[in-house]
């Protein structure tokens, strides 16, 4: 095996071990990218520093090799999503407004991984803003599937996933506003976990909705998911909307689901769902049966509900959150903004407007409160929600371009989650015609653990996980 | 009835004509689809303007001077400044 190719648990063990150097590791990772770059289109921007960096955390291990209680993830290379800002590094989310924009500040996560020991790559295409979930919206060209380069990563942090499955790094981070996380992870075939809203701090990320907006990690298996997540959780005095609440997360150990009872809403297999990628997702149901869990059919508010609610609240809060872009003390003027994001913030504007506010946004508002009390009420008597994280397996490049709707439909099983606040995790459960499926395995607020727990004990049982694709 | 043009000027944006047409039809066909959200009885239910059930978060009012930038952090980006200003676009003609 490749150094690149290596989990964050696995690297760990082997710089520990001194079997090779962060050095190693991060020019494995270096020449990955390098390689399969100018066809993936995965990286923007590369860190100048990453060898230096990496050079500086063989120093640490070589001096005390208990400077891994300091710094858990020390000396391994990681890409972070563009929208995040990193100090000193061009950070565009993919749109030319901000082509020459060098933040003056970092970002919490960002801070965060680097206190940790972790070593920055560079920063992963996205669609533009965030706006998309194919990343085929980037301002830069799509971003292509690494399993098959004719289809899209998913988005909108399909940088960051595709930059995983094709080993250009450790692990990745992303962002999701409803499935932006989740959806790149099931389209390239990774785990995505996507942690409560306000678990982790959005401070210095450039917003989209500010209402749902949750940074998480992108990796090769649930314990890395696990390792990157204790990393950046926790309160941030700079972002009022995290939680004060401990972080108590422990490594997922556990084989079985004895005990576990998991719905599954009938509504999430939806008409749209093709028969293979049902069929998968029924096998994975009876996998999580398998190991001991009990699941019951349940019925929840229909989906397409969530996606005329997703599309209201996210335009109107885009079109606040973009309104801060004159091209004055940072960016060019309004004119560089792309067809997509005039698209979203005008559509918010109106939805704002008076006379539309309560028939649109406040509205809105009002049937996501049926949405979460129909979740609190599930939570009642289950530990978990599955299903699908999406219809279907990665689209064609040029899908986007046919429907103004088509980011909206993707998302449409992990919307009403998003737009909830809660924790859920995607983590491959087969293949349609080559391409990956995701299993969203959903949680209570702050339930990180036990969705861990799950998604761990099921990656012990099957091997989707494990496979990778010829680049 | 959707006033592009009205809508530009709001959000502060440049719409050619023909992107114009094209916006109006998209956005047509984006409501028409919310429009489905008429199906759900709404009356006696609060809004849900955010998910954590915080409150009147409160901090020190003291400077935390690890966030604070210098003049020349600032206008680092800025593609016009003067003496330490950031110049601005005209606003009254």
């Amino acid at each position: 095996m490749k150094l690149n190719q290596l989990t964050i648990a696995s690297a760990l063990t082997g710089l520990k071990n001194k079997s090779f150097s962060s050095l190693d590791l991060t020019k494995a990772c270096l020449n990955q990218i390098e390689k399969t770059n100018k066809n993936l289109n995965t990286f923007l921007t590369l860190n100048p520093s990453a060898l230096t960096e990496a050079k500086r955390a063989d120093n640490l291990i070589k001096t005390f090799l208990t400077n891994f209680e300091k710094y858990p993830l020390l000396g391994i290379p990681y890409a972070l999503k563009d929208n995040f800002l990193t100090k000193g590094l061009r950070t565009t989310a993919s749109a030319k407004v901000l082509d020459n924009y060098i933040p003056q500040y970092s970002s919490t996560v960002y801070k965060r991984l680097k206190n940790a020991g972790a070593i920055l790559l560079g920063k992963t295409n996205m669609d533009a803003w965030a706006h998309g979930s194919s990343t085929e919206n980037s301002d830069y060209g799509p971003t292509k599937n690494p399993w098959n380069q004719n289809h899209l990563p998913g988005g909108s942090s399909g940088g960051s996933a595709a930059a995983v499955i094709a080993d250009q790094c450790i692990f990745a981070i992303g962002s999701e506003t409803a499935g932006s996380i989740r959806q790149p992870a099931a389209w390239s075939g990774v785990t995505g976990f996507k942690p409560t809203y306000g678990r982790v701090s959005r401070y210095g990320v450039i917003a989209m909705a500010s209402s749902t907006d949750s940074p998480g990690p992108l990796t090769k298996n649930v314990i890395d998911a696990f390792l990157v997540t204790k990393v950046i959780a926790g309160h941030d005095p700079k972002d009022a909307t995290t939680s004060s609440l401990k972080v108590n997360l422990t490594s997922p150990k556990t084989k079985s689901l004895k005990g576990f009872k998991i719905a599954l809403p009938k509504e999430y297999l939806i008409k749209e769902m093709d028969s293979q990628t049902t069929n998968i997702i029924k096998k994975a149901v009876n996998d999580l049966k398998k190991l001991g869990a009990k699941v019951e059919t349940i019925s929840l508010l229909d989906p397409h509900f969530a996606i005329s609610v997703y599309t209201i609240i996210q335009r109107s809060e885009v079109s606040s959150n973009l309104g801060r872009y004159d091209g004055v003390r940072y960016g060019h003027p309004r004119t560089y903004f792309s067809h997509e994001a005039k698209n979203r913030v005008m559509l918010g504007t109106y939805t704002l407007s008076t006379g539309y506010y309560d028939q649109y946004y406040n509205h809105s508002q009002k049937v996501r409160t049926i949405m979460i009390n129909e979740f609190n009420k599930t939570f009642k008597d289950f530990d978990l929600i599955i299903g699908p994280v999406s219809p279907g397996p990665a689209l064609k490049v040029g899908s986007t371009q046919k429907n103004p709707s088509f980011g909206e439909m993707q998302d449409i099983l992990v919307e009403a989650s998003s737009l909830s606040g809660l924790t859920g995790l995607s983590v491959p459960c087969g293949f349609v015609n080559g391409l990956p499926i995701g299993l969203q395995i959903t949680g209570d607020q702050f339930a990180e653990q036990l969705v861990l727990n799950a998604g761990h004990a099921y990656q012990q049982a099957i091997d989707h996980h494990l496979k990778r694709p010829t680049i | 009835m959707i006033d592009i043009n009205h809508l530009a000027n709001l959000a502060n944006m440049k719409v050619s004509q023909e992107e114009g047409k094209k916006l109006e039809n998209g956005f047509k066909e984006s409501l028409k689809s919310v429009d489905l959200l008429n199906k759900i009885d709404t009356k006696g239910i609060s809004s849900s303007f955010q998910v954590t059930s915080l409150k009147n978060i409160y901090r020190q009012d003291k400077v935390d001077h690890s966030r604070c930038l210098t003049q020349k952090q600032a206008l680092s980006n800025a593609k016009k400044t003067y003496q330490g200003y950031f110049v601005v676009p005209y606003v009254f003609s």
